[in-house]
């Protein structure tokens, strides 16, 4: 057991320090200079200040050890479109906004999901479990920036039920949050909703009728018990995709998160933000990650801990 | 009435064999197609998919617009006779942009399919057929490379090639390989232990023999689902690249860029810039989803649903 957790360890240490190499040498591979916009050049008095501000002058392997010294006082550099700004501080400003918005996402995609998914099974080849099933199927095919724009035009623009962009009160989070939790919605419903069939098929629950248990004690305490366990293995995409996809919904619906600050990164070619942003990002999905693979050796203990066998 | 001898006929000794029960003998693909056959949904988005491409294809040729063409006379019309889908804030007919932006999305697809199935499959294959320590080194590898953001990557790798349709293409593939990688892996590891490529080993066939005869024929099923699968991904992470302004760039447009233009339409009310794209995006991803559903149900009916 711990070592496995430990060998798990080990190999998010190498997968961090890659995605940071790689981030790294990428941003300096990009072609062009951060500072010359639109061809303007600068006096060359003014570009060796800068290139000294940011540490442009020294070898690239003297930038990149001292890059991942920062890294390691949680230092992630200042910018470089607005010098006077931090890295650090954008991701202070903008976090938060995107937790949130992730946080109230996941919550509601896996609640959701998961009632879908057991309601679907239960009543298996009935209208609700067709309902559920297209359901699933619509948040597989639908895009949530197409999504977004559906609730912005009917629930806000039409309907006025909810406001139609920016953030402040709760009711700014509904329709981000909605959007971005239909497709993990879909993708955690239809994977529970086969789980469930397959376990309530299984001999342990004939034995729990035969004992004359209530449905109730059957469903929540023998068959989803088993029946979530692969949603647990999921988690981490899910958090990886709903992290992701926030790119796009702050942008729709102009929420001042981390993907506004991301975006207008790429669009200035501020590469120290993008590449704050992403060995941020990457920390915290591999993290996540991490602690999901724990998490779920510990509630399944049949798992392998020696090995990785994981097969098909 | 009277029966004479000459009426009877002997039977042909080979008839025989008709009278025994036994099913005709299908071969592997003939099944699965069978099955498949009876999957309607399956057979829908396989229709469906035949359609777009058609179309795609077909469109801009049958349209009487060019896709570039702009003219501020016709801006913004509603779909109409002159223009089936309508026109956009520059007047280019929405129709043909539809058809033009299906060649782009639909290439993307298919070619970050492709290129995945090829790495993939290579690289699975080689890692699961040498197994030992050769799977080990490759497989930790792959688990690294796994651990990574696939977006992020893909932004990253865009923003450092610059955008175009070449660079989508390689970005999206440049990570894509791995989940077709380790399903291919997994699935060799499990047949090359199996009893009959043992038994063959065993009566001295050779390893590309195996390969050919045992290896293959029982990863392909899986390998079509995946590659099934994965058209439909590559599509929605090129309209999601497209909609942070990193995808393909004007005049060209995929149904990304075009959904991402129509995007101020929702409050203008020229809900034809967004619908068509929108519609046909979904829809392209709802056809490969159900068929790669279908496909994987036909070759493997263990793991019917």
């Amino acid at each position: 057991m711990l070592s496995f957790i430990l060998r798990r360890f080990v190999s998010m240490i190498v997968t961090l320090w890659l995605i940071i190499t790689l981030t790294f040498f990428l941003m300096h591979a990009a072609p062009g200079n951060p500072f010359e916009k639109e061809g303007k050049g600068l006096p060359d008095a003014v570009a060796a200040n800068l290139n000294a501000f940011y540490n442009l002058d020294k070898p690239l392997i003297v930038q990149y050890g001292l890059y991942l010294q920062n890294l390691v006082k949680f230092d992630l550099g200042p910018s470089i479109a607005n010098s006077s700004d931090t890295v650090n501080k954008i991701i202070a400003r903008g976090f938060p906004v995107s937790f949130q918005l992730g946080l109230v996402a996941i919550l509601f995609a896996i609640v959701t999901g998961i009632a879908l998914g057991v309601v679907a099974a239960l009543r298996h080849n009935r209208l609700i479990d067709y309902v559920a099933m297209v359901i699933a199927v619509i948040g597989i095919s639908v895009p949530s920036f197409v999504l977004a724009s559906l609730l912005i035009k009917y629930l806000a623009v039409e309907w006025k039920l909810f406001p139609t962009a920016t953030w402040g009160t709760w009711q700014h989070v509904v329709l981000p949050a909605l959007a971005l939790a239909f497709s993990p919605i879909a993708i955690i419903a239809r994977l529970t909703r086969t789980n469930m069939l397959e376990v309530l098929t299984a001999e342990y629950i004939e034995t729990a009728r035969a004992k004359g248990l209530s449905p109730a004690t059957i469903v929540f305490k023998h068959a989803l018990r088993n029946a979530i366990l692969p949603v647990v293995t999921l988690l981490g995409a899910l958090i990886a995709n709903i992290l992701t996809g926030s790119f796009v919904i702050e942008k729709i619906f102009a929420i001042p998160g981390m993907g506004k600050y991301f975006v207008a990164g790429i669009n200035n070619r501020d590469y120290s933000v993008i590449m704050g942003t992403t060995v941020f990002y990457s920390t915290l999905l591999i993290f996540m990650m991490f602690i999901v693979d724990v998490l779920y050796s510990i509630i399944d203990p049949r798992i392998k801990f020696h090995g990785k066998e994981r097969e098909g | 009435m009277i029966v004479s001898d000459e009426l009877f006929t002997p039977m042909r000794k080979d008839n025989l064999s008709a009278e025994a029960i036994v099913r005709p003998q299908l071969t592997y693909w003939q099944e699965a197609w069978l099955r498949l056959r009876g999957n309607k949904l399956a057979l829908a988005g396989l229709v469906i998919i035949i359609i777009l491409g058609v179309m795609a294809i077909a469109g801009p040729i049958i349209s009487p617009h060019d896709y570039a063409k702009q003219s501020m006379i016709t801006k913004n019309q509603p779909p109409s006779a002159e223009n089936w889908f309508g026109t956009d804030d520059f007047g280019r007919d929405v129709f043909t942009r539809v058809w033009h932006g299906a060649r782009i999305s639909l290439f993307v697809g298919l070619m970050a399919a492709l290129i995945d199935f090829f790495i993939g499959v290579l690289y699975g294959g080689i890692a699961g057929y040498l197994g030992g320590r050769v799977d080990n080194i490759m497989m930790r590898f792959v688990d690294i490379l796994y651990g990574l953001p696939y977006l992020l990557v893909v932004i990253l790798l865009m923003v450092v090639m610059g955008s175009g349709l070449v660079t989508i293409i390689v970005a999206l593939s440049a990570t894509g390989w791995i989940g077709m990688a380790r399903t291919v892996r997994g699935q060799v590891l499990q047949m090359k232990n199996s009893e009959y490529v043992l038994a063959a080993k065993t009566m001295g066939a050779k390893p590309f023999y195996i390969v050919r005869k045992h290896l293959l024929p029982n990863t392909i099923g899986i390998i079509i689902v995946y590659v099934t699968l994965s058209v439909p991904s590559a599509i929605f992470a090129e309209a999601f690249l497209s909609f942070l302004g990193l995808g393909i760039q004007a005049p060209m447009a995929s149904w990304g860029t075009m959904a991402n233009d129509g995007l101020p339409t929702i409050l203008s009310g020229h809900w034809w810039r967004l619908f068509f794209p929108a519609f046909f995006i979904s829809l392209t991803m709802l056809a490969f989803n159900v068929l790669g559903d279908g496909l994987r149900d036909a070759f493997d009916p263990k793991t019917r649903r």
